[in-house]
């Protein structure tokens, strides 16, 4: 039996859905392996006998905390799928301002869509089993991920920084360069594919299991940074993690 | 006939989105394009942010259509700032466009669009019945995604694109391996032409007002000024006065109208303001898709769609050529902006619009003398044509009324896929319940 697979998309850009479309040379082989039963982006049957749920974006209205809860119930797996899913990403940039202020600044009125709610994760409404993290996700990781449920292991994380992966591809350091990159308390697997591309690491996999905040802070004042430019940055993709940065 | 239609969820369909539709003795009495997708607030989440971060943010407006997004963003910024990008960058941001209008409108036609005509539920039946043409519509799609990773690192959220130029300068080696890529993907071109020649689209016109940019020189994607044939050719930065939106109390996206009248925008708008800038490779395919131009069924947008594919395989060509004549500055080099707290600021107010996959993408940036921004305005080319959509369902009901439900439904489906509606970005998508 094939494992049924189910892709449901909550507030989000539906980027993560799109990389396992971008598996071009894979897709073939893996429809031979796993049954889509529901991937509105893709396709027009909907099922409801998933095993296996893969939640993509973050939950910003009352009514995604009911479906969530839904799709918990039918599916023996649940996976925050990417960013938005695992940290809120960058939806959690709208909890800064006052909620008073969202519907006016957008609609100009406050009487429409009114069970907006602060960003949440998918942690804060249901337990999860695994994250596939990233903003997108990395699509070689969803693969290795898929691999790992049809042989029944447990997939694992990587818990070493991005800098690992940064170095062994032998790029210049943008810290050491005086610039900001939050690649040394990030967690690794997307090959480091900012700073290959001179971009800093927005931390977008969320952090590594023991981050030493401290001392890249200390980097980074150095560097010219100020605290509140250093937590700005932290919460880019990581808003709800309650990341202090030390005085 | 009474029906009462709510098409909920529309699949295949970036985004949710529901048709409500209620038919009492055959006259509409109730028609909405319902927009439900929950809305984000980036106009929001952007406020208080430095100006060199709001090309990653609001790329995250939409998966698929990224390339666009971060590209009005960082026009936007650098009208802000007073930066001007070199010839170099403006020719590599080109063959960005033409990559992601070639990988979307791919994506539609191949994964979204072909599964109507063979009358199956998706891609993964056809990839059963008809592998081959599965095979080569992922395989035009990677030749978008390959373009893309060549130059700025990937196409959902391009790494390099930033304010002034690239992060990371692509090499010639680099420019190299993109024309074999780009070589490489005129068989499928070819084929893609010849599949798309034999599928019928029904017979349905409504004249509307076809919205774009406009370039003197060629078919405008990344620049050029605001035109419709109804009103004055229009600078970008006045856009307020070329079009208007309001909010519309069943749809988290807003309308959008210019004057009076309802728009359309996208490719079938393009090619009927500019066809006249196609390369001849492209008006080959028009003629043998049957399109002739100016032309009012929107069903054919999806034509249209593998006209501009064709435009952009060649476009990319040429503009490659161009790029191998001259050698590249320093110059055009990223500049430091986004790296530690820039220097390089001033207050202002800066616009930047280019042609998305869909239509006009416009974003609007105010910043303070430190850089940060105070105000933000971004309109999407989805919430541009729901307005005309619905137009569209009005007019083609009563000629359909008379047909089984299954096929008033899978018509209106069409006609609102044939669109590609992007509903992520413009705030999702349907399901046809009848009472009878």
């Amino acid at each position: 039996m094939k494992p049924k697979i189910g892709v449901f998309s909550f507030t989000s850009c539906e980027g993560c859905q799109l990389q396992v479309l971008n598996l071009e040379d894979e897709l073939p082989a893996l429809l031979g392996q796993i049954e889509f039963v529901n991937f509105r982006e893709a396709m027009s049957e909907k099922g409801e006998d998933y095993e296996i749920a893969f939640i993509e974006g973050s939950i910003t209205r009352e009514s995604e905390i009911e479906e969530l809860k839904r799709i918990r119930e039918r599916a023996k797996v649940l996976i925050a799928f990417g960013a938005c899913a695992h940290l809120g990403g960058v939806n959690v940039l709208k909890n800064f301002h006052p909620q008073g202020t969202w519907l006016p600044s957008v609609y100009g009125r406050t009487d429409l869509f009114s069970d907006t709610i602060p960003t949440k994760r998918v942690k804060d409404v249901v337990p999860i089993d695994f994250v596939i993290p990233g903003c997108p996700i990395d699509k070689k990781e969803f693969l290795r991920f898929v691999q790992g449920l049809l042989l029944s292991m447990k997939p694992a994380l990587p818990d070493y920084p991005v800098c690992v992966e940064c170095r062994s591809k032998g790029n210049i350091c943008l810290v050491e360069e005086g610039k900001w990159c939050l690649g040394s308390v990030t967690r690794a697997g997307c090959e480091a594919i900012c700073p290959t591309y001179r971009e800093a690491c927005a931390a977008c996999r969320g952090l590594v299991e023991e981050p030493n905040i401290e001392s890249l802070c200390n980097i980074l004042m150095a560097n010219g940074l100020s605290k509140e430019e250093i937590q700005a940055k932290f919460n880019l993709f990581n808003g709800l993690e309650a990341i202090v940065i030390p005085p | 006939m009474s029906h009462d239609i709510h098409l909920h969820h529309i699949t295949r369909v970036e985004g949710h989105g529901n048709i409500v539709l209620n038919i009492r003795e055959g006259r509409i009495e109730e028609l909405r394009l319902e927009i439900v997708e929950s809305p984000r607030f980036f106009e929001v989440m952007v406020i208080g942010r430095h100006i060199t971060e709001a090309p990653h943010i609001t790329s995250r407006i939409c998966g698929i259509c990224a390339i666009s997004h971060t590209s009005a963003s960082v026009k936007a910024c650098e009208a802000a700032l007073g930066i001007t990008p070199s010839d170099t960058v403006v020719l590599l941001r080109k063959i960005l466009l033409n990559a992601e209008t070639l990988q979307s409108h791919i994506l539609h036609l191949y994964l979204l669009v072909a599964p109507d005509f063979f009358r199956v539920g998706s891609v993964i039946p056809l990839a059963k019945t008809h592998p081959d043409i599965v095979k080569r519509g992922l395989r035009l799609k990677k030749t978008a995604n390959e373009i893309c990773r060549i130059l700025v690192g990937r196409h959902v959220h391009p790494i390099g694109m930033t304010i002034g130029g690239f992060t990371k300068m692509p090499t010639q080696k680099d420019l190299q391996e993109v024309r074999k890529v780009v070589e490489a993907a005129i068989p499928d071109m070819e084929e893609t032409v010849r599949l798309f020649e034999g599928l019928e689209i029904p017979e349905f016109n409504r004249e509307t007002r076809y919205c774009s940019l406009r370039d003197e020189n060629e078919y405008a994607l990344y620049d050029g000024r605001l035109y419709s044939k109804d009103t004055p050719l229009t600078e970008v930065n006045q856009y307020r006065e070329f079009i208007t939106e309001e909010v519309i109390e069943y749809s988290t996206a807003k309308h959008v109208r210019s004057g009076d009248s309802s728009i359309m925008v996208g490719a079938l708008a393009r090619l009927n303001n500019n066809h006249a800038h196609l390369l001849p490779e492209a008006k080959e395919a028009a003629a043998r898709l049957g399109l002739s131009l100016p032309c009012t069924n929107p069903f054919m947008n999806n034509a249209a769609q593998v006209v501009e594919s064709v435009h952009c395989i060649y476009d990319s060509l040429r503009l490659l050529d161009l790029l191998f004549e001259k050698p590249h500055s320093p110059a055009s080099l990223g500049t430091e902006l986004n790296s530690v707290p820039p220097k390089l600021t001033r207050a202002g107010l800066g616009v930047g619009v280019v042609e998305a996959p869909r239509g006009t993408l416009y974003h609007e940036y105010g910043v303070d003398e430190r850089g940060m921004i105070q105000s933000v305005n971004c309109i999407i080319p989805t919430a541009q044509n729901l307005a005309n959509i619905e137009k569209d369902i009005r007019a083609i009901v009563p000629m359909i009324l008379g047909l089984p439900k299954e096929e008033i439904e899978r018509t209106l489906e069409m006609l609102t896929r044939a669109y590609d509606p992007c509903i992520s970005c413009s705030t999702h998508f349907l399901e046809v319940k009848f009472v009878e």
